[in-house]
């Protein structure tokens, strides 16, 4: 890599943290008001945990950075240390308004320590690395499991998300007793759809430096930014007008989570696919996102206030297989369906397996007056809008 | 129910894995994999199955 290659990489980089940024505040909105700043707080403390758990523990564990010493970190160290603070945000918001800050912390902890340098090297590396990248060289299944943005990271994120929406449960008053869900909206629209334009640059520095770190091939910064851009786009606009058909008017927070699915959608295939491929792909993640949202809530009961699990599971996984379609290479879509099989079928019993350990030892979901009360009070001691919002169940305390 | 899921879900990827090291032809492997795939489809659905409401 040439010098410029590499300060264009570290500028796009730097940008990465916009895309933490919207999603800690999508997180917050789309969570209850009386739990925001806890919201806010977990995020920085999960970036903080996962940031020194890899530095520390992590990138020794798996072999992630092989000799680096604190002196003179690499820029694949920084990248994976991007995308990991990112992976680290995803199961936060399904745990929005139940899950207590400590566990939240061990969790992340154990994910960035043990979990993701592990799988990262063994199975889900970049290009041409671990058991999945060496799958076109090892086995011919065309050129190995591709995923040049950050599709495995995505996947990853919103696989932990179901497994901690697993050992939660659903927030309180979620179900009725028979079973009925009730809607329990968002507090704050604003700031969701203001997390979701502030996360674009980011994205696009997270696609563009992966890219120009793990691509095998010459590949074109431009194309990686208008795609990543379409892709957004797309969703959010079948999100929206998928909404509008079913429901007669537009849904805000399904939008928003199409916007982010279109994000995400580009992370695996950003450098490869052409514009209108990436507009396809991005246009069946926003009405992917729409079904699975409400498949989750309705008909088996997941409470993922933020649509994580759909966004970065179902729309992480589809981004992956989506490349198998597009790629025209024999074995293409083989080597993406081992891919998603393994994020499935290996990473999801894992990680589920690790979590349930640690929730018997520390445990995930705070006490009932925590609920009752908000995050914010219980465990902070003060709210996020101590001024102007009141609850008919702070009330009545 | 979750528990024979997730477990379901690893066999599943037992016979991906096994597909992909030991067997050569494209469609043995090609169905092989797919029967991996509704395995973990299976289990996936096992363990997704509706949680007691709170």
């Amino acid at each position: 890599m040439t010098e410029v290659q590499q300060a264009t990489c570290l500028m796009l980089l730097l940008l990465v943290p916009l895309a933490m940024a919207g999603l800690a505040l999508l997180n917050a909105a789309l969570g209850r008001s009386h739990s925001a700043a806890h919201s806010m707080v977990a995020a920085l403390c999960v970036i903080s945990v996962a940031a020194v758990s890899f530095v520390v523990v992590g990138s020794r564990v798996g072999g992630a950075v092989a000799g680096w010493d604190f002196g003179e970190p690499t820029l694949d160290a920084l990248a994976q240390l991007m995308a990991l603070s990112l992976l680290a945000l995803i199961p936060l918001s399904a745990g929005a308004d139940r899950w207590r800050l400590g566990a939240t912390c061990l969790a992340t902890a154990i994910m960035a320590g043990l979990i993701f340098p592990l799988l990262t090297r063994s199975m889900v590396a970049p290009v041409g690395e671990g058991w999945l990248g060496s799958l076109g060289s090892r086995h011919g299944l065309g050129a190995g499991f591709l995923d040049l943005g950050a599709g495995r990271i995505q996947a990853l994120g919103g696989i932990g998300a179901l497994a901690v929406t697993w050992l939660l449960g659903p927030r309180r008053r979620k179900y009725a007793p028979d079973g009925a869900a009730i809607a329990i909206p968002g507090h704050n629209m604003v700031l969701a759809m203001s997390g979701c334009l502030v996360m674009v640059p980011g994205w696009i520095g997270l696609n563009g430096a992966n890219a120009l770190l793990f691509s095998p091939v010459r590949i074109s910064l431009p194309l990686v930014g208008v795609n990543t851009m379409l892709a957004a786009a797309a969703a959010a606009g079948a999100a929206a007008l998928l909404t509008r058909w079913r429901f007669g008017k537009t849904d805000a927070s399904l939008t928003a989570n199409g916007w982010v699915a279109g994000l995400v959608v580009s992370s695996a295939g950003c450098a490869f696919l052409s514009p209108s491929a990436t507009l396809f792909c991005g246009a069946v993640a926003g009405i992917l996102v729409v079904y699975s949202v409400e498949f989750l809530e309705l008909k088996v009961g997941v409470d993922d206030p933020a649509g994580a699990i759909s966004v970065h599971a179902v729309a992480g996984v589809w981004g992956l297989i989506s490349l198998g379609f597009f790629m025209h290479q024999p074995g293409q879509m083989l080597a993406q369906l081992v891919g998603v099989a393994t994020l499935l079928g290996l990473v999801l019993p894992v990680v589920y397996a690790l979590n349930w350990c640690l929730d018997r030892v520390y445990r995930y979901r705070v006490e009932d007056d925590g609920e009752r009360q908000g995050m914010d009070l219980y465990e902070l001691g003060a709210g996020a809008y101590p001024e102007f919002v009141v609850h008919p169940d702070d009330a009545r305390q | 129910m979750r528990a024979a899921g997730l477990l379901l879900m690893l066999s599943g990827w037992a016979l991906v894995f096994g597909a992909v090291q030991m067997l050569h032809g494209a469609v043995p492997r090609a169905a092989f994999v797919g029967a991996g795939l509704a395995v973990e489809a299976l289990g996936l659905g096992l363990a997704l199955s509706r949680q007691v409401a709170r």
